[in-house]
């Protein structure tokens, strides 16, 4: 039995409960003369909600469960000759490839062939254990919901309850993706430096993860030194700001200090489209128009250049960033109240004056912790460095040259045909940990910086 | 404290102020016809009224009567609103301030003004007071800037309670003394005039009291433009004063001439209207 | 009191200090034509960028087609014009391309590699529309007629003048006798430039000239459905809850802060989630519209939020207070008070989301959606290459013709894209209510 059968079975038992909810408590009504405590279709929906959520919450716990149970139930049954000298976690991943006939995979022994094939019978099973499980569950439920409909019964009161609770539990889900996140980037991480020394990670000056031909060759992996990705990433940010911050600044301040009302009108909009282009198009222009300027740009000036230089994702990603330092500021430079410019008037200052040296001044936490927004923003840009950059980590400050980032590192080694467990794969994780780190507490601090800029003024 | 609020009384002798102007009185700015337009609504009409050098002119009248409006005539604040419009004549010692080819920069250089609520920087009272000389270059090197900074403070009677923290910001200091510190910013400019809206009314009665004070000493080297909604104010305080109501100005004339015998109708009404 | 009336030490009344305020002035106007260089640069690039993709695209919305009198010999047929279609299927339409070509083109040449390039003047999919013309319409067996069909990619940047047909013929794609023979078929007027309906009515293919985005957009909609059903009830409901019923305490505190961080973490890290969570720990299919949507959810579920508050929040309390008075409990107060007011809001802020989702592409590719997708997926659950992925690995394929076909698929997203907003305005301005 599918999953999805049995999903749809549970929605419809469960719309039925509503009804019979429904119906049992109109009678109650019609029958007598006493009011009921809540109307008939809160009797319905306390009815379908009981049907409903224990047999989902349970359905999904048995699937997040299943995987692990069954990959044990079969490492049991095979084998200590084959399992000696292996690692558990890569022979699952070679089994799950045999199962689904992935990859092309050669060398199957017929041990591995059983073991796969048992695999699919009892993820088979388990499907129709869970799924039949679910609806037994949610009968069960409905039964057990439908029991003490009554006069007196206060189904709202019961409905709502549970419905509080569901918004309780909607608003957890940002929180439980955090620590998805976390959990998930640590735990692969941890796995990573298992492999890898973190001390070779951290200050490793050379890059170059290389492809584990199969499965259990652990000692074929590459150099892990993070050092030049770092620098590339940090280099291309740096690019991007040079071109967003001034531009966006910039105008900001013009728009904001300077602009009539129907400039500021039409020119803001503008701009703000370049915040909805998506990443792609940048990328797609930045490859096939920015990269080849910037090339031809190097090599006109007597400067070997590349045409995945650093300079062309960097100016592009700046051209995407543009907005976002533009809008921050335009916040932040207008949320300096009105009284310090006419003070600053008062004392014969010019308008350029007033913005350079009260306006600008007062708003510096703000406009600092709009940078430290974008630099986030351009460290965890993907698509145009994806399209742009190179995939080489050469350890090089020339603009010209290609270099690579986090975020290309990540993108090249989980998009290619990779057993799961291998360094390479792994290494896309302890990327991802760093990534997440170093934008976090950009981000934090900047979020931090703005709140008290706001309450300043506020 | 008691002399110095009777200052004024003796100042504004009935029979030497007469409100038509005289050979010996200085007048530092002469307005004559003006108007002011904010899009179509006419904020200002028609209003005449000259300043003499070193007195205190009070503008009093009903909330949103275009006091503000005409105090910000005087020193071209009006350019900075979008679709504000002046028209007339406003002379400063001759000078039409609102010629083509006048910079306002300048006239807010020669005219000073301090807002209704203290609106210092967010940098410290020293770089309060040193802005203004600093923009101009009025000065030259750290010991003239020094200076000056003392000067301007000790004359705003600030010196001895900010003297040991000149490095603190503005914003810091009590209300009070932030309103003072506006003064004393205004002040280093060295301007010819002040203007002043309603300097005290987010005080406490101490600290404005010290303000009031301030202003009778300040007068006996600026010409200063006060807005204020009290009588007893005005009084103590002022020179002349003039009446303004619906962007008009009803009267205008030596404060006790004005509040003892008011000619128009609407000061009558105001005036009983304030203290009944 | 007497030395300062005289007015002799006004430093402002010196010609140094108008001097001076020259230069001011100068510097201001400095400042401000900055201010202008910088809009113009932003607007500027935004032209560039428009300019350089409609000026690629402009070559890949035409299709280069030859015309051939393809004769469709009922012999070449098991089963001759009675033909099943697993006979039909099982014909050489190539070889009846070919013949129609060394008709057109004044015989079979006599050496290998020239017949190789005659061949490739049409394109590899040539046989294959052939073939699902016939399929269409089997009465055409037996006959002789015209058919008009795709160019090859090299052939179609000729005659659009992609590439300059002046070049150096080291440079050219293909040989001189090529050349020639698109000359000969020009002038017997057997070129022709047509509508390319193949780009939108056609999935991706290794062959540019025929390559469409069709499987691209019903992956995009897929992915969407699911990204709206997931995150719209979500985001409202975790709304609702922190609005509405969540106490002041460190755990709403926690959330709010958790909601702020979690729009700024980089997508590609919502991929590598969805990757471990969705895939690896629920075994959900790789590539799938499913896990693809879950993740563009997660992504997009702070926005959604962030929105959803905002329009609650925008609903007067006046209207609470009056619901509440009628003896409306609270959460019908919600119900049937606070959403409806809220709905155009909540609206508008789920189309931006569902924008920003649809143009999305890094934490795609961390899920195995850029594997080649030659049909349009028919569930949640079958593999997909959405749009922004297509227009991806077309971007990176060395075929010369695949850059003008990325520039009008990226015409098509964007086109999408400002419908969604365009859209979202409207809403915005037309149903949201002025209190």
């Amino acid at each position: 039995m599918s999953l999805t059968v049995a999903t749809y079975t549970i929605l419809v038992l469960s719309l039925v409960g509503y009804l019979m909810g429904y119906r049992w408590a109109k009678n109650l009504e019609r029958g007598r003369a006493r009011r009921l405590h809540s109307r008939p279709h809160y009797h319905g929906l306390w009815v379908a909600l009981c049907m409903l959520l224990p047999a989902t919450i349970a359905m999904l716990a048995a699937i997040a469960l299943r995987g692990a149970v069954i990959d044990w139930l079969v490492l049991q049954q095979m084998p200590e000759s084959y399992l000696a000298d292996k690692d558990r976690s890569l022979v699952t991943t070679r089994l799950w490839t045999i199962a689904r006939d992935q990859f092309g995979v050669t060398n199957v022994r017929d041990v591995e062939e059983a073991a796969a094939a048992r695999l699919l019978r009892l993820t088979n099973l388990a499907n129709w254990a869970i799924g039949l499980g679910s609806i037994a569950i949610s009968f069960g439920m409905g039964v057990y919901a439908l029991r003490p409909l009554s006069h007196t019964f206060q189904a709202r009161n019961a409905a709502e309850r549970i419905i509080l609770w569901i918004l309780v539990a909607c608003s957890a889900v940002a929180v439980l993706t955090t620590a998805g996140i976390v959990f998930t980037l640590i735990f692969d991480s941890l796995r990573f430096f298992s492999m890898v020394s973190p001390t070779e990670f951290l200050f490793g000056l050379d890059w170059r993860p290389i492809t584990a031909i199969r499965e259990g060759q652990v000692g074929q992996e590459g150099s892990f030194g993070f050092v030049p990705v770092l620098v590339g990433t940090a280099q291309i940010a740096f690019l991007a700001i040079l071109v967003a911050g001034p531009i966006g600044l910039l105008s900001a301040i013009y728009m904001v200090e300077f602009a009539p009302h129907r400039v500021r009108a039409t020119a803001k909009p503008v701009i703000e489209v370049l915040a909805g282009i998506p990443t792609v198009v940048y990328g797609f222009f930045a490859a096939t128009l920015v990269a080849p300027l910037v090339r031809d740009l190097g090599n006109a000036i007597g400067i070997p250049a590349s045409s995945e230089s650093a300079l062309a994702a960097g100016s592009v990603m700046g051209i995407m960033i543009i907005p976002f330092v533009s809008s921050l500021s335009d916040d932040v430079v207008s949320s300096v109240p009105n009284r310090l410019r006419q003070a600053a008037y008062t004392m014969g200052a010019t308008q350029g004056e007033t913005i350079m040296r009260v306006v600008l001044p007062a708003a510096l936490p703000g406009l600092v912790s709009a940078l430290v927004l974008a630099i986030s923003r351009a460290i965890g840009e993907t698509m145009i460095v994806v399209m742009a950059a190179g995939l080489a980590a050469n350890l090089t400050l020339n603009p010209f040259e290609s270099v690579t980032t986090i975020t290309v590192q990540i993108t090249t080694v989980l998009t290619g045909d990779q057993p799961f467990d291998s360094p390479m794969t792994l290494s896309a994780f302890a990327l991802a940990l760093a990534l997440f780190a170093i934008t976090l507490m950009l981000n934090l601090f900047a979020l931090q910086v703005m709140e008290r800029y706001r309450d300043q003024y506020d | 404290m008691v002399t110095q609020m009777e200052a004024p009384l003796e100042i504004a002798r009935p029979d030497s102020q007469p409100a038509t102007s005289r050979p010996d009185v200085e007048e530092k700015m002469i307005c004559r016809e003006v108007n002011v337009f904010y899009g179509d609504f006419h904020a200002i009409r028609n209003a005449t009224l000259d300043i003499h050098a070193r007195e205190v002119l009070a503008l009093m009248g009903p909330s949103g009567c275009g006091k503000s409006t005409f105090l910000r005539c005087l020193n071209r604040m009006n350019d900075a609103v979008e679709n504000a419009r002046v028209t007339g004549t406003i002379l400063l010692d001759g000078e039409d301030i609102y010629a083509p080819g006048i910079d306002p920069v300048h006239v807010r250089t020669r005219v000073g003004m301090v807002a209704q609520a203290p609106n210092p920087f967010p940098k410290s009272v020293y770089d309060n007071i040193a802005f203004g000389p600093r923009l101009h270059g009025f000065v030259k090197g750290r010991a003239e800037l020094d200076d000056l900074v003392e000067r301007s403070l000790r004359r705003a009677g600030l010196w001895d309670e900010v003297k040991d923290k000149l490095d603190e910001r503005g914003t810091d200091l009590s209300g009070g003394q932030q309103q003072r510190l506006c003064i004393a910013r205004a002040i280093a400019n060295d301007p010819e005039v002040l203007l002043m809206d309603e300097p005290v009314s987010s005080l406490d009665p101490n600290a404005a009291a010290v303000i009031e004070n301030l202003i009778t000493e300040l007068s006996e080297e600026y010409s200063i433009v006060l807005i204020t909604h009290s009588m007893e104010q005005t009084r103590r305080v002022t020179d002349r004063t003039a009446f303004f109501y619906l962007g008009e100005i009803a009267e205008a004339g030596p404060t006790a001439e004005v509040f003892e015998n008011p000619q128009d109708e609407r000061t009558v009404d105001f005036i009983r209207g304030a203290f009944g | 009191m007497t030395d300062r009336s005289a007015g002799a030490t006004h430093r402002y009344r010196t010609a140094g200090f108008d001097a001076g305020l020259r230069r001011r002035r100068r510097r201001e106007t400095v400042l401000k034509g900055l201010g202008i260089l910088s809009i113009a640069i932003a607007i500027g690039m935004l032209v560039t960028l428009f300019g350089s993709i409609f000026w690629q695209a402009r070559t890949a919305f035409v299709q280069t087609q030859i015309g051939l009198e393809i004769d469709i010999a009922a012999e070449e047929f098991e089963g001759g014009a009675d033909a099943t279609a697993s006979a039909i299927k099982g014909a050489s339409f190539r070889g009846m391309v070919r013949d129609a070509l060394y008709d057109r083109l004044g015989g079979r040449p006599d050496s290998r590699a020239a017949r190789r390039d005659m061949g490739a003047i049409v394109s590899a999919d040539a046989p294959f529309q052939l073939m699902q013309d016939v399929l269409d319409n089997p009465d055409l067996i037996g006959q002789t007629r015209m058919f008009w069909l795709p160019a090859s990619d090299d052939v179609h940047n000729l005659v659009q003048g992609v590439i300059d047909p002046d070049t150096p013929a080291a440079d050219l794609p293909v040989g001189e006798r090529v050349m020639g023979w698109l000359e000969e078929l020009e002038a017997q007027n057997a070129i022709r430039s047509a509508f390319a309906w193949d780009l939108f009515l056609r999935s991706d293919s290794r062959d540019p000239e025929v390559a469409g985005i069709f499987a691209g957009v019903v992956g995009s909609a897929l992915m969407l459905t699911v990204t709206l059903l997931v995150s719209l009830p979500l985001g409202v409901a975790a709304a609702v809850y922190l609005e509405e019923f969540a106490p002041r305490n460190w755990f709403t505190k926690v959330i709010d802060a958790n909601i702020r961080n979690l729009a700024a973490v980089p997508s590609i890290v919502f991929g590598l989630l969805a990757l471990a969570v969705f895939i690896r720990v629920f075994g959900m299919p790789r590539s799938s519209p499913l896990v693809g949507g879950l993740a563009l959810s997660l992504l997009t579920l702070p926005t959604m939020i962030i929105a959803a508050r905002a329009a609650i929040a925008a609903v007067p309390p006046s209207l609470r207070t009056a619901a509440m008075e009628l003896g409306a409990s609270k959460m019908q107060t919600v119900t049937k008070v606070v959403l409806p007011n809220a709905l155009p809001g909540i609206l508008t802020g789920t189309i931006i989301s569902m924008a920003e989702a649809l143009g999305e592409t890094a934490p795609l590719l961390m899920i195995g959606m850029i594997a080649f997708v030659a049909d349009p997926p028919s569930g949640f659950l079958d593999p997909a290459a959405p749009l922004p992925v297509q227009i991806y690995t077309w971007s990176t394929s060395p075929e010369r013709a695949f850059a003008a076909k990325t520039a009008a698929a990226i015409i098509v997203l964007l086109l999408f894209l400002f419908l969604m907003n365009a859209l979202a305005i409207y809403l915005r301005d037309r149903l949201q209510k002025k209190w």
